[in-house]
């Protein structure tokens, strides 16, 4: 790789968002060298780990079916931010999204019918084949066909900016420093929350029990230094996507299989054998993104979900076994848990449990009476052995501090002003448009957008 | 005591720590039949997982696609430990079993049997014809062969062999069948069978590509030199025609298109294996599937060869080489790469069975 010559754009990271934006620059003519933190083997950054794209549409499109319109989707995504979102930009994401799936079909992207136990995103989530690996795969088959530069195991260690103006970036690769300079920079780095001490200096010691469900390679640096050259702050350094998966998973890089969907079959304990919160209080689908915060606020950051013989085998299967004993009083010794104080919560669950028709596919009328807290749906006596349980961590998918972005994905320095020549798409602006929550298939809605939208106007600014 | 654990036991205990992450997963369900019949599942016993491992095709897509795969922790490298186990149920379900065996250095196997089977060929012919005839150029005049291989021996060994070989080929598919806790009344149901037999003859769970295509002229080609024998043989014994037979009979024609996919055929595929990913590679079975591939290119070219010079002094010892080859072939249907044939059809019979069956509920969609 020749590093000494001036490139028209550096593409800082390597994921979806950094690759939609090499690959539209270097389609309008630019010379392009996208440098990637992982090797090879675990390049894409988080979008490795996704499946699906939201997109907004109004008739039947590729394997989406019906419509789905551009005010229900800026519906949807008001009621997961509560608000906290630029309905600017956040408009403009969900309008860019109509002409994602063509494009990229276009460069080598498949799409399948809905996952097994997806069917309800059937009308709103186009799930690429074979998953997120896939589509980077196809991204960096067409980047190299048209010619992008590709340097693997390069880090940024630093950047150099004259006022809101980038200049050169220095990389470290195998063992060596480089300085790379380049008309325009898109920051397609992802955020911070495989760097255990950026979440221990936000949250505090929970943090050191927390996983992380994607890459180890977003450490945040290029974050971190964009934020110090004065970029603009957007979101909290305490806000992260954030699922209660099984305590039994990898630090790093466990992904999707890693959840547990029980939660809201049976109850859920701490460390202390003591209920905390309304398991069955929605669909599991909108409540999941909740636990992972629920969890990392109890002691030890630790929660068992523990179900009977009736709800074994009515879930999602999990990666690892569960837990299985004849008692309840064995379940708590093999989880390590108080016998008498467990038995004295299953004893207090089922008596409060009030007669109801069981269905797990609506919001039954099965609950507790006189319980805090209850469980309002799906509250079923836990008295059949062999009995089940799953121990649950808090694990971070993504964060959500970034750089603040306009509508040409141009970064927003301190004073409001954008960056002449400084692009940040993908989950490192994030935040812009979601502020807390999540829906699926927006983080990827969002990176194939800005993406997108950062190499058009990168190479408007080189030709300008 | 405690010797080492048999190799199938401990594969399907490594297929088990897998699916449980393909089936949390299932990323790759659109990919091929495979994973739809994982997700049918929330456990895996061991016919499942032969059965699993005889619907995959070993393209890889899903390797590629697996954000598990190694060098992840999970090493999870899918469809080679199907390929693994798919070896082992070759073994496992070969009949007679004493012939189990003939699956380990399967190509030594079977280049020794095709060694054999030319030379009881060259011994045969050289003892039921003359030198004069069997050195000799004959015309395309009626009968020519047998002058050089009596027909009545001919049939007879053949027969023989063919008889046997659908004997041990359907009491292996059969086990295989029975092992995976199905009835046999359940393969016959036509709809199932049908629409197992279209996949198998398109490949559905194939991707468009050269392997695809090279397969095709091969099993069409085998397909078209298997209906040259068969209505050579209704010419001989209805119409009381004798071979060789016309350039332009069918027999000939079928067996001339059927040979040149079995030279084109076989050749794209040594070529692609040579390209193939050593990931997805088991190399315990480099053997079983060259020799394979060889022995279906001696076929054609044999064939071809004989056709083309039939009226020269060549003809004798073309004939003994191909009828040698053809039966090598035959013998070592049952113990050779051959076996991938009905039981991956039977696999496709159970996956379309299954798609008849209820779903297990998973909880609300």
């Amino acid at each position: 790789m020749d590093f000494s010559r001036v490139f028209d754009l550096l593409v800082l990271g390597g994921g979806n968002a950094a690759l939609c934006a090499a690959i539209t620059a270097r389609e309008a003519g630019l010379s392009v060298l996208v440098v990637e933190s992982a090797p090879v083997h675990y390049r894409g950054g988080n979008s490795r780990h996704t499946r699906n794209l939201r997109a907004m549409h109004s008739g039947p499109l590729d394997v989406l079916t019906d419509a789905y319109p551009e005010e229900e989707y800026w519906q949807d995504l008001v009621k997961v931010t509560a608000g906290l979102t630029d309905e600017r930009l956040a408009r403009m994401t969900i309008r860019g999204t109509e002409s994602h799936l063509p494009w990229m079909r276009r460069h080598g992207v498949r799409f399948q019918a809905p996952l097994g136990g997806t069917l309800h995103l059937a009308r709103t989530n186009a799930f690429f084949l074979g998953g997120g690996k896939a589509l980077v795969n196809a991204y960096y088959a067409a980047a190299e066909r048209l010619g992008v530069g590709i340097s693997y195991d390069t880090e940024v260690t630093d950047l150099e900016m004259q006022g809101d103006r980038f200049v050169s970036a220095t990389v470290s690769t195998r063992g060596e420093e480089h300085r790379i300079r380049a008309q325009a920079v898109v920051a397609a780095s992802g955020g911070f929350e495989s760097n255990l001490e950026w979440l221990r200096e936000a949250w505090g010691p929970p943090a050191d029990n927390f996983l992380i469900r994607g890459t180890p390679y977003n450490m945040g640096r290029v974050l971190k230094l964009l934020l110090a050259k004065g970029a603009k702050p957007v979101g909290d350094a305490t806000q992260g996507h954030c699922v209660a998966i099984d305590a039994r998973s990898p630090k790093f890089d466990g992904g999707i299989v890693t959840r547990v969907d029980a939660v809201s079959l049976g109850i859920v304990v701490n460390r202390d054998a003591r209920r905390f919160y309304d398991e069955g209080e929605d669909f599991w689908p909108k409540r999941y993104a909740i636990w992972g915060r629920l969890v990392a606020n109890e002691p030890g950051q630790i929660a068992y979900s523990i179900i009977d013989a009736k709800s074994m085998g009515k879930f999602m299967p999990p990666v690892y076994p569960p837990l299985k004993a004849a008692s309840i009083a064995e379940l708590a010794r093999a989880l390590g848990l108080d016998a008498a104080a467990l038995e004295r919560t299953v004893a207090g669950f089922n008596a409060s449990v009030r007669p109801g028709t069981f269905d797990h596919t609506k919001l039954d009328d099965c609950a507790t009476e006189g319980l805090a807290p209850p469980k309002t749906h799906w509250a079923r006596r836990i008295d059949t052995p062999p009995f089940f349980a799953y121990p649950l961590r808090p694990g971070i998918t993504f964060t959500y501090l970034g750089v603040g972005v306009d509508d040409k994905a141009r970064m927003l320095m301190g004073d409001g002003k954008p960056s002449a020549n400084v692009f940040a798409a993908g989950e490192i602006m994030a935040g812009n448009v979601l502020g807390k929550g999540y829906l699926a298939g927006i983080g990827m809605a969002i990176g194939t957008t800005f993406g997108r939208i950062a190499g058009e106007e990168a190479a408007r600014h080189v030709r300008a | 005591m405690s010797g080492p654990r048999p190799r199938l036991e401990a594969l399907v205990e490594e297929a088990q720590r897998m699916l449980a992450i393909c089936n949390a997963c299932r990323y790759c369900e659109g990919y091929c039949a495979v994973f739809p019949a994982v997700e049918r599942r929330l456990a895996f016993d061991e016919g499942d997982i032969h059965y699993l491992a005889n619907l995959c095709h070993n393209c890889g897509a899903c390797l590629y696609a697996c954000q598990y795969a190694p060098p992840h922790e999970f090493q999870l490298n899918f469809p080679l430990m199907l390929a693994r186990v798919r070896k082992e149920t070759y073994r496992k379900y070969a009949w007679p079993g004493a012939l189990a065996s003939a699956f380990e250095r399967n190509g030594t196997v079977v280049a020794v049997a095709a060694a054999l089977a030319i030379a009881l060929l060259f011994a045969i012919t050289a003892g039921a014809s003359d030198p004069q005839a069997f050195f000799g150029a004959h015309s395309d005049g009626e009968g020519s062969f047998y002058a050089v291989m009596p027909h009545e021996t001919m049939a007879a060994i053949f027969g023989a062999v063919f008889a046997f070989v659908v004997l041990a080929l359907g009491i292996g598919a059969a086990r295989f069948w029975l092992g995976t806790g199905e009835s046999l009344a359940d393969f016959a149901a036509s709809q199932p069978l049908s629409s197992a037999a279209w996949d198998a003859a398109v490949l559905r769970n194939l991707d468009a590509g050269p392997r695809r295509t090279f397969h095709h002229l091969t099993f069409y080609g085998f397909m078209l030199c298997f209906a040259a024998t068969a209505v050579g043989t209704i010419y001989h014994y209805v119409f009381d025609i004798r071979a060789p037979y016309p350039l332009w009979s069918l027999p000939v024609l079928l067996g001339t298109l059927g040979g040149l996919g079995l030279i084109a055929g076989p050749l794209g595929l040594i070529a692609l294996r040579h390209r193939r990913d050593p990931d997805l590679t088991d190399r315990s079975q480099s053997g079983m599937d060259a020799s394979f591939l060889v022995l279906l290119l001696l076929l054609g070219t044999t064939g071809l060869a004989l056709l083309a010079f039939r009226e020269t002094r060549a003809m004798g010892v073309l004939l003994a080489l191909h009828l040698g080859v053809v039966l090598a072939f035959f013998a070592t249907m049952p113990y050779g790469k051959f076996v991938h044939a009905p039981y991956r059809l039977a696999a496709l019979v159970r996956f379309h069975l299954e798609r008849r069956r209820p779903l297990p509920s998973i909880g609300p969609e």
